[in-house]
């Protein structure tokens, strides 16, 4: 069952075809993945998901209701977390998450309930009474996300929510998200650059470049689409006649001396391709990320445009100060 | 609009007014100069000219006593107003404005926080006004009706023009153009009278604060330039032209 339908949903902006025609559905209790680099049409297209910016041409509904037509609806549906924070660095933790119960109106009855559990599940019960300009910004991430979930949204958007946290912050965040996601039965849409982390939490993924999905499909398959793993091994007399008749084996190759096979799931597969390969000297294997899915989709590497430094440099210098120490 | 939807915006207002109200309450030296601003006005700068200077048998500082509280009004007003330039610029709006909540229920709870602050400062001063023999304690809750119409008219400009503000650079401007000028040219700190100089009289009748100063003076000391009903229906004509303007700027910001 789909919770999001896209129909060839584009938007303008002025001479700049931002998104070109996206057709894509969602489905319940799904984490999705946007890929794609800097101006890509991904925050465009999250945007216009949201109602913040309305679609050019083309139609989308979300939990039913037409994102163009029923925005009132579709925004009690939908629960945020923008690029860049947004807490209100004046309030607690907890006044945070009680204004933004009051704004959507979560019932009087339920938002004590609420915020205690959602502050539980970000392990901030005992920062909730601090206020938020005194937080780290993976705290203040984690409390986004809580506010995000606050009102039982159908639908969770996140847009890049691990830039600008350090590695380790970085993992800490995916796993709340995962949990968040699993305990919430919510749907969660993200975007991210982060290729190697997308692959560990998204169930599918679009790639998007130039305002278009390239390939959409689960993380593995995408890989797989690749060929497969690629083995390169060095032996003093490699049977390749037996290697070629292995099932999960797909293309045996003599290069140099070496012989490079491409196959299925070497993780699982290497001991017992070994087996029959007496005297092997050296072993190499090759697992295709989805950084290599996007260069080979778009002839470059995601990473040689930086979604950090956009915009003018006071909105940097706001920026910095709102993610303070 | 059905019960339940009229519900959930009335829910958002008050969301919005009791944000701005921790906000007011949090920052402590925020209300301490606005009401050490006004009070040196009154003592250092009434006193002084009050030592020469009676305008219509009353001593100039007790005379200026209203004219003080409306400038506390304007620029509390005013400023508070102009705050959502900076709001924006830290994204702090950005997640009120998706909010299932209408352009103009946010509109609204930001004036009635913006009255709020600026009614407690006021009510603060009220305190001090046992200090002004001339002024009629029987004339504050009127006067205080003038201000509050007032304040609303001025928080409605402030959000006007800071919604469309982009920088903070403006903030200056708008203090030397829109906020200065109103102050100068309402009356508070003299008479509105033919002794006036033609250009300048005829500046000071055009600005809606004129009528503001004027009311409040009629309620705290029984001196007039312009009948009641002229001066309440100025502001309240002022009122809605600004809460109507105002929130027609607002719901087209970005």
């Amino acid at each position: 069952m789909s919770i999001i339908e896209i129909k060839t949903l584009t938007k303008t902006f002025g001479k700049i075809q931002a998104v070109r025609g996206i057709d894509l559905n969602i489905g319940k209790g799904e984490i999705f993945g946007l890929l794609g680099p800097n101006g890509a049409g991904k925050t465009t297209t999250i945007g216009m998901l949201c109602t913040i910016i309305r679609p050019t041409s083309g139609s989308a509904t979300l939990a039913g209701f037409d994102i163009v037509k029923n925005p009132a609806e579709v925004r009690r549906q939908v629960g945020i977390v923008f690029q860049d924070p947004t807490l209100d660095t004046v309030l607690t933790g907890h006044e945070n998450l009680e204004l933004h119960a009051r704004l959507y109106g979560v019932p009087a009855a339920l938002r004590e309930k609420r915020i205690t559990e959602m502050l539980e599940l970000v392990d901030l019960q005992g920062r909730s009474k601090d206020i938020t300009r005194t937080y780290s910004g993976g705290m203040r991430r984690r409390l986004e996300l809580a506010r995000g979930l606050l009102h039982k949204p159908a639908v969770l958007f996140l847009d890049e929510p691990t830039l600008g946290l350090d590695p380790q912050t970085r993992a800490r965040t995916w796993d709340y998200i995962k949990k968040m996601a699993q305990k919430e039965q919510t749907t969660v849409v993200l975007t991210t650059h982060y290729m190697e982390e997308a692959q560990l939490v998204c169930d599918r993924v679009g790639i998007i470049d130039h305002g278009q999905i390239m390939a959409l499909d689960a993380p593995d398959n995408l890989k797989e689409s690749m060929g497969g793993d690629l083995v390169v091994i060095r032996a003093k007399e490699p049977p390749l006649q037996k290697i070629q008749t292995l099932p999960y084996v797909k293309d045996v190759k003599l290069n140099d001396g070496a012989v490079e096979i491409t196959m299925k799931d070497a993780h699982l597969h290497l001991p017992e391709l070994l087996s029959i390969i007496p005297h092997v000297e050296c072993v190499e294997t090759r697992v295709p990320t989805l950084n290599d899915v996007f260069i080979k989709l778009t002839g470059r590497d995601i990473r040689e445009d930086s979604p950090e430094d956009s915009g003018s440099w006071v909105d940097s210098v706001a920026r910095y100060r709102q993610r303070g120490k | 609009m059905s019960d339940n939807r009229l519900q959930k915006e009335l829910m958002g207002i008050y969301a919005l007014w009791w944000r701005e109200f921790k906000v007011f309450q949090r920052e402590k030296s925020r209300i301490v100069s606005s009401i050490v601003q006004p009070l040196m006005w009154l003592f250092l700068f009434g006193s002084g000219v009050g030592a020469s200077v009676n305008i219509s048998d009353i001593n100039y500082r007790d005379y200026i006593y209203p004219g003080i509280l409306t400038m506390s009004v304007l620029f509390g007003s005013v400023f508070f107003g102009l705050y959502i330039v900076w709001d924006r610029k830290l994204d702090v709006l950005k997640a009120v404005l998706v909010a299932p909540v209408s352009r103009l229920s946010i509109f609204m709870g930001k004036v009635l926080g913006g009255c709020t602050d600026v009614t407690l400062q006021i009510l603060i001063l009220f305190i001090f006004s046992f200090l002004f023999p001339s002024i009629n304690p029987r004339g504050i809750p009127l006067a205080l009706l003038f201000l509050l119409i007032t304040s609303i008219a001025l928080v409605s400009l402030g959000l006007s023009i800071g919604s469309l503000l982009e920088s903070l650079e403006g903030f200056q401007v708008i203090s030397a153009f829109v906020v200065f000028p109103l102050f100068f040219l309402s009356g508070a700190l003299f008479p509105v009278d033919n002794k006036l100089p033609l250009w300048l009289q005829s500046l000071v009748k055009l600005n809606p604060l004129t009528y503001a100063v004027d009311g409040v003076r009629g309620a705290l000391l029984n001196v007039n330039s312009f009948p009641f009903y002229v001066d309440f229906g100025v502001i309240i004509f002022f009122a809605v032209i600004m809460f109507l303007s105002g929130s027609v700027l607002f719901s087209r910001m970005k």
